[in-house]
């Protein structure tokens, strides 16, 4: 499965929102809904689901879908 | 009347003492039970009898100051029992003394297993609590964490430190409906206070209003309570259970 559908799944499972709603653009505390331990768990579940480790200061700085899917992109391939 | 049936409870420092206590209260509640010890042989043996009472127990080898240790083992708790209800923090070492002969090593020892370990536990069990949205952490305290107590510098600040955390995780993790609160003995007859002088027992004695020492059975009450759906409202409170002594 490709690193933005998997992305997508966990948000959808996580946060409980509409498939359609996932946008790149989709801010997850704005626009997903998620609060701040939300957050927190979805840097937990993506170091899971990717086997990597997500530093604190990175984890904060993604605050947008796209930005999570392009900073696993990276993560991943290196 | 069964208050933990279905469940799954992880108690460290489980084989022994008020630890074994809790592990069979549970048990005989309905409740599936990881025992974690350093002591492994001990923990085997507590966890055969709770099959023996009919439950699915297993026996598991870890020093909970070991965070990484900590972690490897929850994962195996919950792929082997498939979830995560109830944490109890039980594991406890004393290394007393008066503070101007205690070590550093002393302290560290004592912080590294009662406060730091009840972080790593509590730390492991979060992510399957929070998918779970439900949990209950009953941490063991100490009276003498709230009152002191000459010779025990270490053990009551790591206490004392106990009772801040389990105040901190309460507020953290309440909006995904998991509880954290703590149970803080007084004088129970283990091991632990076996240790003490017959003098010194004496003295307690006198201090408690009960007139009697508690048992492992009277603590693992209070934190079957605090376990089950009767506490599903009470959040970040510590138990204090010393027949009347700190009052």
């Amino acid at each position: 499965m490709a690193i933005d559908e998997k992305v997508k799944e966990i948000i959808v499972k996580l946060l409980g929102v509409n498939p359609e709603e996932i946008t790149p653009e989709a801010k997850f505390q704005e626009d997903l809904g998620a609060d701040s331990l939300d957050a927190a768990q979805l840097a937990m579940e993506f170091e899971q689901e990717f086997n990597i480790d997500i530093p604190e200061e990175d984890a904060n700085q993604l605050t947008t879908v796209g930005q999570a899917v392009e900073y696993l992109t990276k993560r991943t391939q290196s | 009347m069964k208050l933990l049936e279905g469940k799954t409870a992880i108690v460290t420092g489980g084989a022994l003492g008020i630890g074994r206590a809790i592990s069979l209260t549970f048990a005989e509640h309905g409740c599936d039970v990881a025992v974690c010890d350093i002591d492994v042989e001990a923990a085997k043996k507590t966890a055969a009898e709770l099959r023996a009472i009919g439950r699915k127990a297993e026996a598991y080898a870890v020093d909970v100051a070991d965070a990484q240790a900590v972690a490897e083992v929850t994962d195996k708790i919950v792929d082997t029992f498939s979830r995560v209800d109830i944490l109890v923090n039980n594991a406890g070492i004393t290394r007393d003394g008066l503070i101007v002969r205690m070590t550093e090593a002393d302290w560290e020892a004592v912080l590294a297993v009662n406060l730091k370990g009840c972080f790593n536990c509590i730390k492991a069990v979060t992510g399957p609590m929070m998918r779970q949205r439900a949990g209950a952490i009953i941490s063991i305290a100490s009276i003498v964490g709230m009152m002191g107590n000459a010779g025990q510098a270490n053990y009551s600040a790591s206490k004392a430190g106990v009772i801040g955390l389990t105040k901190s995780v309460a507020k953290e993790l309440a909006s995904r409906h998991i509880t954290a609160n703590a149970v803080a003995p007084g004088f129970i007859k283990t091991r632990m206070t076996d240790a003490l002088t017959e003098a010194q027992r004496d003295k307690m004695l006198e201090q408690i209003p009960l007139k009697r020492f508690g048992s492992p059975e009277d603590v693992a009450r209070a934190v079957l309570f605090l376990a089950s759906p009767l506490a599903h409202y009470i959040t970040g409170q510590v138990i204090v259970v010393d027949g009347g002594m700190m009052m």
